[in-house]
């Protein structure tokens, strides 16, 4: 978008992506995709040749099989804030669902988000906030239990969320960095809670100006969130710059879990944080 | 990002790119009718061009905000440069056609396109550019993104460039055309996190640039606590008759503060009812603030994202 900004980009995008263990298999082999994304043409087939592309470069020759009834993609058609764009993605069979991908096909780093899920969490549903720079398509693969991979998709119109600036300084926007809250809908005894994690952290995406320097703010996000429950994994998710700035997770949790949840969330600069919180418990 | 240039099916006028609090998509007719959008001279010495309610298009030269002019008995300040290259050379050529005084100063009020872009059409008048002291690290973080939109939408030749501000308002300033002294207030994070205000001594007309949208919907990109803060601020200066960044040429100040604390005010507390029963952020876009829906223009164009603003800032209180 500005004449030289574009080598820097997918300069740093690159670094970052090297530096992120858990998507660093797939960061690699999708770096050609990546100078690729840079010219990407918004018809049909070549959205199809460019979603395979992804698809070999994550999931190499494993068989996808296209699903309306395992999970569901649920995001605005144009989105209001592209640096904010809300995804939900439901999962109705969730006793199935061993985890889910989320692929934003058009994103300079479109490997957004892998979610596992652990023997506490509830499958059937999660929400995210992702940042979207171009008309694109979503694709959510959801992996089930027996090893299966099924994939759905939606298309999104926004452009310019990864880009976006902050409106603040690097400094103000780190503010807090790792501060967490979680909060649980109201709990009905037996049934899932919705919980929501919230973590304070810029996420910084390595495509944005800082305001001092007029240099790029080099990538800095959230690359793991481990969430258990006593020995028990409700999920863990391994994110990349397309997760948006103070990143928001919705999940659910397995009404009969007991003691405080533990969040462990890192990320790519070695940054860790800590918590832990009271969470309802079966006997409320 | 990739390049557009020759992306059909992606012209901009489909894209509807909003930025910045700033919407580039086209509702172009939308209050055109109302009235005329010439200069007008709405008290002596001070010539108000109103920009009609709507959203850069190629036919309007992203000329949407009330732009003008103030005439001193020594010199002329510009009160916001025009919303591109077009716009400020169109304004400079008016300032022409009514007075030979020098051009001294141009505002810039806040860091948006539709009130900075036209600052480069002053520069051979060496004018003073007055602006927040934060606006040059807000230009530095967005300006070429914002011009990379404009020419997107105008063509680079007409879309205009960064222009830094050389007086840089801590808190306040003064500066004397002759005959009338304006004075500058920097305020706090509010509608962005760069705006100034003036205080124009002759005629008492406050010009709070976009702290006051009347008739288009207000659209938030700084701190919506502060805007409410920053609105009381205004309330508090005493003036009678307001110049806003958008709407009318010249309101009555009251009752205009009224109407926009009416809009924040109701986005603050729906936004934080929201966030307190889990409403999540893609509901609370829907259902906040619609009770707001027939008071203002390209409401629908703004308010989802207001409400994203609000959500993302109150969500952490």
């Amino acid at each position: 978008m500005t004449r030289s900004a574009k080598p820097v980009l997918v300069r740093s995008v690159l670094a970052a992506l090297t530096l992120a263990p858990p998507l660093a298999t797939a960061g690699s082999v999708l770096c050609p995709i990546m100078a690729h994304a840079a010219g990407a043409s918004d018809d049909e087939a070549e959205r199809l040749a460019r979603w395979k592309e992804i698809q070999k470069s994550i999931f190499g020759d494993r068989q996808i099989a296209a699903t309306d009834s395992l999970v569901k993609v649920d995001a605005p058609v144009r989105a209001m804030d592209a640096a904010l764009v809300p995804i939900t993605l439901t999962m109705p069979e969730k006793d199935r669902i061993a985890g889910v991908h989320l692929v934003i096909d058009d994103n300079p780093s479109p490997y957004a988000a892998h979610i596992a899920f652990g023997p506490g969490a509830d499958a059937g549903e999660i929400k995210l906030r992702v940042r979207v720079n171009n008309y694109t398509n979503i694709h959510a693969v959801v992996e089930t239990k027996d090893g299966q991979l099924f994939e759905t998709t939606k298309f999104v119109k926004a452009s310019g969320g990864c880009s976006a600036p902050m409106g603040m300084s690097d400094e103000e926007a780190m503010k807090g960095m790792g501060d967490m809250k979680l909060k649980f809908a109201e709990a009905q005894p037996g049934r899932p809670v919705e919980a929501t994690l919230m973590i304070r952290h810029p996420n910084f995406s390595g495509m944005q100006m800082n305001q001092i320097t007029r240099d790029y703010t080099p990538a800095r996000y959230i690359n793991k969130v481990a969430i258990t429950r006593g020995d028990q994994t409700i999920l863990t998710l391994d994110g990349d710059i397309s997760i948006a700035s103070n990143p928001v997770i919705n999940f659910g949790l397995q009404p009969e879990g007991r003691g405080p949840i533990k969040v462990v969330a890192t990320d790519n600069q070695n940054g860790r944080w800590e918590h832990s919180f009271a969470a309802p418990s079966a006997t409320n | 990002m990739r390049a557009n240039a020759g992306r059909s099916r992606w012209s901009t006028t489909r894209r509807g790119a909003l930025f910045g609090g700033l919407c580039l998509c086209c509702l172009p007719t939308l209050g055109r009718s109302a009235e005329g959008f010439d200069l007008q001279e709405v008290s002596p010495g001070i010539f108000i061009r109103r920009g009609p309610d709507a959203e850069a298009t190629p036919e309007n030269h992203d000329a949407i905000a009330n732009i003008g002019f103030i005439v001193g008995d020594r010199s002329v300040l510009v009160t916001e440069s025009g919303g591109s290259l077009a716009d400020g050379a169109w304004l400079r050529a008016e300032i022409r056609k009514r007075t030979d005084k020098p051009i001294s100063h141009v505002v810039l009020t806040h860091v948006h396109p539709d009130h900075c872009f036209g600052a480069a059409a002053f520069a051979e008048d060496k004018p003073v550019y007055v602006g927040h002291h934060a606006l040059r690290a807000a230009l530095d973080a967005r300006g070429d993104y914002y011009r990379g939109r404009l020419a997107e939408i105008l063509g680079a030749d007409r879309a205009g460039s960064v222009v830094y501000p050389t007086l840089e308002v801590a808190d306040g300033a003064e500066v004397d055309l002759g005959g009338r002294i304006l004075r500058f207030t920097a305020h706090g994070a509010a509608h962005t996190t760069c705006d100034l205000s003036m205080r124009d001594s002759a005629s008492g007309v406050l010009f709070p640039a976009d702290l006051l949208f009347v008739t288009r919907i207000p659209s938030l990109d700084g701190s919506l606590v502060g805007w409410l803060k920053e609105a009381d601020r205004l309330r508090a200066m005493g003036a009678t008759q307001a110049v806003p960044g958008h709407g009318p040429r010249l309101v009555d100040l009251a009752p205009a503060l009224d109407d926009l604390t009416r809009y924040l005010t109701t986005l603050r507390d729906e936004t934080r009812k929201a966030i307190a029963a889990d409403v999540p952020i893609e509901k609370a876009v829907q259902t906040v603030g619609q009770s707001e829906r027939d008071r203002w223009v390209l409401f629908d164009t703004y308010n989802g994202r207001n409400v994203t603003q609000a959500f993302k800032e109150l969500e952490w209180e």
